[in-house]
């Protein structure tokens, strides 16, 4: 049974079939619209979410199929001490694909250990959202029409972003990367990331706390916000999460072809006078979650021979 | 030192020399009824100083305990007092158990009955990492 856990359970073939599946869909919704009909997805939210959950709901609709689940942990049986893996159990039951946001770490693994049907990690605290990197993919590559040779900045919360880490761990699989890390002291890529994985495989990287230093040379500039649910200590929260701001002057420096991205939500670290800007991504990179997401729902239900 | 030479059991030999008393531990071998010698700081040609660990029964062993805790260890097996087996025990992929995610974030933190399970991410530099939050073992 295939799930996705982690980006780095698909190849970058298989990435590639997701993405030219997604184009196509963009190119003819019509072709797919029923082509999940009789089919459920069940969306397990054991913490809030509004854009993953819509998405996953609004792909599988989509598709023509159905949508159950819940989105609170106390909605659901775990409020009663259920565990994961009974959930899992009980769900496989019930529908033909799980999307599951748990805020543990490693939740979703342990359910794709004990369901019968395919599961998608939606995101596990801190760890992995491997459908956020999807989106992130789709979107490179529609504005880029390439993965190598790319110039990509990270800027933020590059110690608890989990879409950082997974972005950085998909993209170092291809050829001429070069990684801009931009970030207060406090939030630096952790150092097992640049050891087991750029280092690894001879990435280049520059550290910086200077955004407009950095500005030039990007060809992806990739925000993010920093998350309060992350930090045990409030006062540390504060203190950072003011550290970038992107405005419209800060642009002044960047190339024309820049493409920004950013998980969303946002809060303040991207100006809205951006979004005007044609460099801006964000919600382009939304609605490609969406079609990226129907991608994947159709390869896993497809090879669980479900479809 | 004379320790009597065991007529079915296991000789654990090669043990980093300091390292017998952990394996001791973590293999739970007070808790056998019958003879267990720790021998440390034996000579030894290829490491200068060996621990020795001698069981008197022919019980099963956590051969992924001796794996982690010292990679390279030799593990005899003995039958009617001749070796039958010998086998050298490299770092084993996957570890199960054997140590605990400590990350407070991980589902492994709040559902007791889930596995400690931990992954062999970098063999050179024998790090560990927890399955389910990618927590480097201590």
């Amino acid at each position: 049974m295939r799930h996705l856990i982690n980006i780095l359970d698909f190849s970058p073939e298989e990435l590639q079939e997701l993405i030219d599946t997604a184009n196509d869909i963009i190119a003819d919704p019509a072709k797919y619209s029923q082509i999940c009909r009789g089919k459920k997805l069940a969306t397990l939210f054991f913490e809030p979410s509004t854009r993953t959950r819509l998405s996953f709901e609004a792909a599988m609709y989509e598709l023509g199929g159905n949508v159950i689940g819940f989105s609170e942990a106390n909605s659901s049986s775990a409020a009663k001490g259920e565990s994961v893996a009974d959930t899992a159990k009980t769900i496989s039951c019930y529908a033909d694909i799980i999307a599951m946001r748990h805020p543990k770490e490693g939740a979703p693994l342990v359910a794709s250990q004990n369901a019968t049907v395919p599961v998608i990690n939606a995101g596990d605290g801190g760890h992995n959202h491997p459908t956020q990197t999807l989106a992130d993919l789709l979107t490179i590559y529609r504005e880029k029409g390439r993965f190598d040779h790319l110039t990509v900045g990270l800027c933020g919360d590059l110690k608890f972003g989990r879409t950082v880490h997974s972005l950085i761990n998909a993209l170092s699989r291809y050829e001429g990367l070069k990684f801009v890390l931009i970030s207060p002291e406090e939030l630096k890529l952790p150092s097992y990331v640049k050891k087991e994985v750029l280092r690894a495989q001879g990435i280049p990287y520059v550290q910086t706390t200077d955004l407009e230093g950095a500005m030039p040379d990007l060809d992806i500039l990739y925000m993010t916000r920093v998350q309060r649910e992350r930090f045990f200590n409030e006062e540390d929260y504060l203190r950072l999460k003011d550290s970038y701001i992107l405005t419209p002057d800060k642009l002044q420096n960047a190339r024309q072809d820049l493409s920004i991205l950013h998980p969303l939500p946002r809060v303040n670290e991207i100006s809205v006078a951006i979004d005007s800007d044609p460099r801006a991504c964000y919600f382009k990179q939304v609605l490609n979650g969406k079609y990226m997401r129907m991608a994947l729902i159709l390869k896993l239900l497809k090879e669980a021979g479900t479809l | 030192m004379n320790i009597d030479a065991i007529q079915n059991g296991i000789v654990i030999d090669h043990i980093t020399a300091g390292r017998g008393m952990k394996l001791y531990e973590l293999l739970g071998l007070e808790k056998l009824d019958c003879s267990v010698a720790i021998i440390k700081n034996v000579h030894s040609v290829k490491l200068g100083k060996k621990d020795i660990i001698k069981i008197d029964a022919d019980i099963p062993v956590n051969l992924d305990v001796i794996g982690y805790v010292d990679p390279g260890v030799s593990v005899n097996i003995i039958r009617g007092g001749q070796l039958v087996e010998k086998r050298r025990i490299d770092m084993p992929e996957l570890l199960t158990n054997v140590i605990f995610c400590k990350n407070p974030r991980c589902i492994t933190s709040v559902e007791q009955e889930i596995r400690h399970v931990f992954k062999l991410t970098d063999r050179k530099n024998k790090v560990y990492r927890c399955l389910y939050c990618e927590t480097k073992a201590n």
